[in-house]
């Protein structure tokens, strides 16, 4: 495995930990996603509270040469608040499915959040003076008598401690019958596409009262239902190609250009199965609950319950790498129906060179695969790993027989930790790994 | 992982499957798939008659109604749902421990 040992072998440690330190999980304060932006300075993470928090990255210090910036508390505020669609008798969660970032384009920062059926369109933007001496107005805000002004000033801004302010400056709402799973933005930075378990639809982002549906697979029976829409997401350059993943382990890529409704696919990427393996499970764990191009655009990976696959976007028949995560559950899967764990979805992400690959499992473990090397590695995400700058000691599950020293056996692994959002700085070696309730930042040993 | 193994016994997920299918006769003839889907289409669906919940709201002018049974989260089929059946839905005020 990638381990203690020079060579270019990353070596992870703990940075920091956010979040509360009790047990007693509070339901809202489950972290719900966790997302970079574009420079990797911002790092924002979403709850089941419906709340944001951002985190920004110190600026370097020049003479603490061996530690990146830490990163501390930007902005937080309320994004969605609990809802009830009397018309439906629906009950609507607040909890953030999903955070996607803009580009920077000015000062201020623009992200899109979204619940199950809203999405809005967030500004932060920071606010460090403030206009002083107005000739009618106080100080304080009360308004002066005009008849005891007797000299004209030029109100000056003056400095003052910094203020980040978030405010909702679109809410894109009301075009979703089925519950959100994914928002992506367009590389064209004006449109960005929403996926339920049954439709994408595309927006622009300037236009909140109308959004065009371009991939629709309800059928017209209901009965005949045996497939959902798990995740979606715009390739990274070319603007008119997006792909949607299944419930039933196929990805589909859609060029806008073909048509107006891309129901038929441009490429319909599956691995065969071999029908002697087939059983009750074979298909709910094939089910894949995230799917990431690469930042070339080259490769897109897909998360199923026990494996990680990257796939060539020329081929489209098999996978042309498989990373097996967890392989010893495969095993124990009547008892992960029956506590409803099979369902959990795991996301995957990219480095960013693309060469390393990352996802969560049980326990509070969390997977990498180093594509060029071939070697994986298993970390933990624990309190109890917390001296920075000391390297994470890489954690081994034995499957069966002999427990050796160090080993964790399959049967005691703690089955309610798990690490479903992961995310890695787009240019350095840092990464964000949600727990339950506390985000875990890692960072690459600095000489 | 030990490959020996798989080819001498029956695949794991064979095992599981039987293990499940012994504890659970009558699971659906389908696998995998639909239940699963339809569950998953229905998030979030609450059922509420306004009828029937106005009528118990007369009643209970009159007489003390049946009061919820051992399962208080039920509220639909034979049990009249009132306001204090009805589990609170309050926005989170509380600032994110995340950010604490």
């Amino acid at each position: 495995f990638l381990g203690a040992g020079g060579g270019n072998d990353i070596q992870w440690c703990f940075s920091q930990v956010k979040g509360a330190v009790d047990d007693d999980v509070a339901e809202a304060d489950i972290i719900s996603t966790v997302e970079f932006n574009h420079s990797g300075e911002l790092l924002a993470t979403g709850d089941k509270g419906g709340r944001v928090v951002i985190f920004q990255q110190e600026q370097e210090n020049k003479t603490q040469s061996h530690s990146r910036g830490e990163y501390n508390v930007y902005s937080t505020f309320q994004s969605h608040e609990p809802e009830f669609d009397y018309l439906k008798s629906l009950e609507i969660e607040e909890k953030i499915n999903k955070i996607r970032w803009l580009p920077q384009k000015n000062a201020a920062q623009f992200l899109l959040s979204t619940n199950d059926k809203t999405i809005k369109l967030w500004k932060i933007s920071e606010r460090d003076k403030r206009p002083e001496g107005y000739n009618l107005k106080e100080e304080d805000g009360r308004y002066r008598d005009p008849t005891t002004v007797t000299t004209l000033r030029v109100p000056v801004f003056r400095p003052m401690d910094l203020m980040v302010e978030a405010s909702p400056r679109r809410i894109f709402a009301n075009a979703h019958t089925y519950h959100i799973n994914s928002i992506s933005i367009n590389s064209d930075y004006e449109t960005y596409l929403s996926a339920d378990d049954l439709r994408i639809n595309l927006w622009h982002l300037e236009i909140t009262d109308r959004s065009f549906n371009i991939v629709d697979i309800k059928p017209a029976n209901m009965e005949e239902l045996t497939e959902v829409i798990t995740a979606a997401e715009f390739h990274p350059n070319s603007c008119s190609t997006f792909v949607y993943s299944s419930s039933k382990g196929t990805i589909r890529l859609c060029d806008m250009r073909a048509s107006a409704l891309c129901d038929r696919h441009s490429k319909l990427f599956e691995e065969p199965e071999d029908p002697s393996n087939r059983s009750f499970f074979s298909e709910i764990i094939s089910s894949i609950s995230d799917v990431k191009f690469s930042h070339s655009g080259r490769y897109m990976m897909t998360r199923d319950y026990l494996s990680v696959k990257i796939w060539d976007l020329n081929m489209e028949n098999r996978p042309v790498e498989t990373y097996q995560v967890h392989e010893y559950l495969r095993s124990k899967l009547c008892s992960l129906y029956e506590n409803d764990c099979i369902f959990d979805k795991f996301e995957c992400c990219w480095s960013g060179s693309d060469s390393i690959v990352m996802t969560g499992s049980y326990n509070n473990f969390f997977r990498m695969f180093d594509r060029n090397t071939k070697r994986d590695i298993t970390l933990e995400a624990s309190r109890e790993n917390n001296k920075p700058r000391t390297v994470l000691k890489p954690r081994k599950v034995c499957a069966s027989g002999k427990r050796k020293k160090d080993e964790i056996s399959v049967d005691s692994l703690d089955f309610n930790k798990k690490i479903l959002h992961t995310a890695w700085h787009p240019k350095e070696n840092i990464i964000a790994v949600a727990t339950t309730n506390n985000l875990y930042i890692f960072q690459d040993k600095m000489n | 992982q030990d490959t020996q193994e798989k080819d001498r016994a029956i695949p794991p997920e064979r095992a599981e499957e039987a293990k499940l299918k012994a504890k659970y006769p009558n699971l659906g003839q389908r696998p995998g798939g639909s239940d699963f889907l339809m569950k998953r289409l229905q998030k979030g669906q609450k059922y509420f008659d306004s009828g029937d919940y106005n009528m118990a709201k007369a009643k209970m002018k009159n007489k003390q109604l049946p009061s919820a049974g051992p399962d208080k989260n039920l509220v639909t089929g034979d049990h009249i749902p009132t306001p204090q059946d009805l589990p609170q839905r309050k926005s989170s005020l509380v600032t994110s421990k995340l950010a604490g």
